[in-house]
């Protein structure tokens, strides 16, 4: 099951959240930051599946943006990955033009 | 100036500005530099919102709600926008009905009492004319439903699952997942509906249908065996899909539909696990899907990750699970870390059920230990220690050796743990082990588990030949380096029992080295002073010094001197150690060399692993005492007398409860539970008597040798403020139990509960019934005799079953 959903950007400004189980909304902010601070300290060569807490995040890089999902023992974490990218590809798609900037204009 | 010009402006004053529009808020909000200029701004909109909304601004509410959701996703409190939001559903305009569900599914959910409102706008919308409010009742009421909501509406959105369009079916579907998550009971009212749900060409009823079969079967073992049926439709589902051609629609990287494939897997795997006939309907589709599948692309990957999953799960034939491990195996050797990843996590799934197919793929997974990723080091650790056996030991003994030694801190721990384990499982020779116990103490000395020193501890003692070999190692250890506090522990107690073969320079395994008793001293005493000793350390060294005192002969006025020093040291625990040990120097000399003797062959204590490890330390600490060796056993009690109670008192074997006894014997059972399972399924002691100030507790202990066995400690108090002297502690069980009592530890209940006597019951349950035991007690208490007879009925489940 997928838990939640967030586009969150270099800086840790979150761009977009969709939680689909209830989160305090100040636990919201917390877990975004851990989150993309997790994220960050990836490398090139480290695979995009972290396992943290209870759950495992899946996580994309499209430039300056983190697209990260956050799922359970369940989920085929693969699946997952590509999930994210055909999500970027329907926005692309539906917004014509989808540049980073657009998303992430700073 | 005028009458028009003062019309105006008060025609101005009345009509407030019209709020922005989101895309400008956004566009404010991203020129913030600072968190507190950002907040303000908010504050500001807000505020702003806030009178618009008590204006009952009709035409605004929508832009208003729509940027509320936005600082809510920010991280801003919107409750106030709850109530606006139900007006919006209300509205009859489809942009206003948009947002308000939108808002609904982000602000509402049962907590609130609020949303039951909506209950009624959602029944009239789930059967509006235009399907897409339809369609966002339907996905409003999927997300959020509340219990309540979901009975009331079950019946619409039963019916729309049975409709013809299939924009509504699919959502209708995912709605009744959400209906039967929160109702459990209404799974029935959906089944007639799911008749012809695989029959659907669109795609999106079909992944949605797969995805309400596979909660339905995973709810309700009937729902599982009535829709076993359908086996062959998915099978054929999936083929096609396998087998069409290129379709624009459904195109992920040239497969069609993978998520769907995915999806159709999983739920095979759910119908075929434990079903024979189903699993063979599937075998070929699996093997096609395997053999077939495109995998440059991670799309393909994935479809073959949930395939190898689904094999694995179900009663496949031999064949195809070697397939499935080979393609487990190629995915070792894939670039890509992903893939690196999830095959380590499978292979470590099924290392149980298939070893000898894994252990082909050993050199690869042992290549995983240098990967850089640490999840994936993980993995490989995990997967690594579940594969050694007899004949690998040497070769993964040296690799995993060599992790330790670069792998990151947080490994380390379980890593040792890990290896002392498979030592003691599949050690060659003794010298070999204590090699390796040595090569782990001196690499990763401060990251061992603090339990593992007393089972080192009890491995050396009893290889007798090696003691010698040993010393003269862990000496040559610690003389460089005492900072490693497991390591020095070890090295102290062996220092202490084995000092004397130290010195006379025996040593058959290796070149012995010439040390004097004073070179010996000079070590423990730096252990001693020294300031990166532990508290527990200085008990080991000081111990130990005690020790040597019978063992060497030229020095024994200097450890009486560091005793007697040591008996005005500000830690209570070495103070109270310096004095017994002078008190045995100056009033017990005669009964030192009986004391000090050199320790006998350990009890084995079973350890299970890590898991293990950690349970056993929390769980059972008074039975870990017995077997503790000597540092904290031999420790002089006040009298003479409690000291032989305690070296006659270990006659009794602790039965440990090796609490997960369901757990497979083989190593890589243990740890794979080794970062979760840490449940201690402790049986809860009971108080059996409690009367005039005599209380007498139950603790409960299973043997695991024997399961008819349960083993009662009685401990019994006495909280008044006269001793209870001469106190006999008689049971009896029905015929069915035997009973044996053993000796209680005294006759005597100090008062003002200041101590306790405790007697150990073993109770033989042949025929698993029910514990009853009645008890009598009989005692002197303030000049005259007491007697009392009980019945015992409160015995936890757990003690008999």
């Amino acid at each position: 099951m997928i838990k939640f959903f967030l586009m969150v950007n270099k800086q840790g400004q979150t761009r977009l959240s969709r939680y689909y189980e209830h989160v305090e909304i100040n636990k919201r902010t917390m877990l975004e930051a851990e989150v993309i601070k997790n994220c960050l300290s990836r490398s090139k060569d480290e695979c995009s599946f972290i396992e943290y807490k209870d759950f495992k995040l899946v996580y994309r890089q499209y430039a300056a943006l983190f697209i990260v999902v956050g799922i359970d023992q369940t989920e085929n974490e693969m699946a997952v990955y590509e999930l994210i990218h055909n999500f970027v590809e329907v926005l692309d798609k539906y917004f014509s033009r989808v540049v980073s900037e657009t998303l992430n204009p700073l | 100036m005028g009458f028009n010009e003062s019309r105006r402006c008060s025609v101005w004053l009345k009509r407030m500005p019209a709020p922005i529009r989101l895309r400008e808020l956004i566009r404010t909000i991203r020129t913030a530099r600072t968190q507190a200029e950002e907040r303000e701004m908010i504050q500001k909109e807000c505020a702003a919102i806030r009178s618009s909304f008590r204006e009952e601004d009709n035409t605004y509410r929508c832009r208003n709600v729509a940027k509320l959701l936005y600082m809510h996703m920010l991280g801003y409190p919107a409750h106030f926008g709850q109530l606006e939001c139900l007006k919006l559903i209300a509205s009859q305009k489809f942009t206003d009905k948009r947002i308000g569900y939108l808002g609904a599914m982000l602000l509402l959910d049962e907590r609130q009492d609020v949303h039951l409102l909506m209950t009624n706008c959602i029944k009239n919308d789930l059967n509006h004319s235009t399907q897409y409010v339809q369609g966002l009742a339907l996905c409003t009421l999927g997300c959020m439903g509340s219990s309540e909501m979901c009975r009331d509406l079950a019946g619409e959105v039963e019916k729309l699952l049975k409709t013809s369009n299939s924009y509504l079916r699919k959502k209708a579907a995912l709605c009744a997942v959400h209906v039967i998550r929160k109702v459990p009971e209404l799974m029935e009212m959906f089944l007639p509906a799911t008749k012809n749900l695989l029959n659907e060409k669109n795609h999106g009823v079909l992944h949605t249908s797969v995805v309400l079969l596979t909660e339905m079967c995973e709810r309700s073992p009937d729902m599982l065996a009535h829709f076993r049926k359908l086996v062959p439709q998915l099978v054929r589902i999936l083929k096609n899909l396998i087998m069409s051609g290129y379709s624009p629609e459904h195109d992920v990287s040239g497969i069609s539909d993978p998520f769907l494939q995915v999806r159709i897997l999983r739920l095979l795997r759910i119908l075929g696990r434990n079903d024979d006939d189903s699993s063979e309907a599937m075998n070929d589709i699996l093997a096609q899907v395997a053999t077939n599948t495109e995998t440059s692309k991670n799309v393909g990957n994935a479809i073959l990750y949930e395939t190898v999953l689904t094999i694995m799960d179900i009663k496949s034939e031999s064949g195809l699970r070697v397939l499935a491990i080979n393609i487990l195996g190629r995915f070792l050797l894939n670039n890509d870390k992903n893939i690196r990843y999830v095959a380590l996590t499978s292979l470590l799934k099924t290392v149980q059920t298939d070893h000898n197919a894994v252990q082909r793929h050993r050199s690869t997974i042992v290549d995983c230990l240098k990967d850089l990723d640490v999840s994936i080091k993980r993995r490989a650790m995990e997967l690594s220690f579940a594969l050694v056996n007899g004949n690998n030991v040497r070769g993964m003994m040296k690799e995993l050796l060599y992790f330790l030694d670069s792998c990151e801190p947080e490994f380390k721990a379980d890593c040792a743990s890990g290896i002392f384990l498979a030592a003691e499982k599949y050690a060659p020779s003794k010298r070999w082990h204590i090699d390796t116990i040595m090569r782990v103490l001196t690499t990763a000395g401060s990251y061992v588990r603090d339990d593992a020193v007393p089972n080192l501890i009890q491995l050396i003692t009893n290889s007798v030949e090696m003691h010698a070999y040993t010393v003269q190692r862990l000496y040559k250890a610690i003389l460089g380096d005492y900072s490693q506090q497991p390591l020095v522990q070890v090295a102290s107690w062996c220092i202490g029992e084995y000092g004397d073969l130290l010195v006379s320079g025996q040593c058959e395994e290796e070149e012995p080295i010439q040390v004097t008793e004073d070179e010996v001293l000079d070590i423990l005493e730096s252990v001693l002073i020294s300031n990166m000793s532990a508290s527990v350390t200085r008990g080991y060294a000081l111990t130990a010094i005690m020790k040597l005192s019978t063992r060497f002969t030229c020095t024994v006025n200097r450890i009486k001197k560091v005793v007697s020093i040591y008996g005005s040291s500000i830690d209570v625990e070495l103070q109270q150690r310096a004095v017994e040990y002078n008190a045995l120097f100056k009033k017990y000399d005669h009964m030192r060399p009986a004391l000090l003797e050199r320790m006998p062959v350990m009890e084995k204590v079973t350890t299970n692993g890590p898991a293990e490890i950690v349970q056993t330390n929390g769980e059972t600490e008074p039975a870990v005492l017995e077997t503790k060796p000597p540092p904290s056993g031999l420790q002089p009690a006040n009298q003479a007398n409690d000291l032989l109670d305690l070296l006659g008192g270990s006659d009794i074997t602790p039965v440990i409860p090796t609490a997960p006894t369901n757990k497979p014997a083989a190593a890589g059972g243990e740890l794979l539970d080794l970062l979760g399972d840490l449940n201690l399924t402790g049986i809860p002691s009971i108080t059996a008597y409690n009367k005039n100030g005599l209380k007498i507790d139950f603790t409960f202990e299973r043997s695991n040798t024997n399961p008819s066995v349960t083993v009662i400690t009685i401990q019994a108090s006495n909280s008044t403020e006269l001793d209870m002297t001469d106190f006999v502690f008689q049971a009896a069980v029905p015929k069915t139990f035997q009973l044996q009592l053993l000796s209680p530890s005294s006759s005597v209940i100090p008062a003002f509960n200041s101590g306790t006597i405790t007697q150990v019951i073993k109770v033989l349950n042949p025929q698993k019934q029910q514990l009853r035991m009645r008890i009598k007690l009989t005692y002197n208490h303030k000049g005259s005799a007491m007697q009392d007879l009980a019945e015992v009925n409160n015995f936890p489940p757990q003690s008999w079953q």
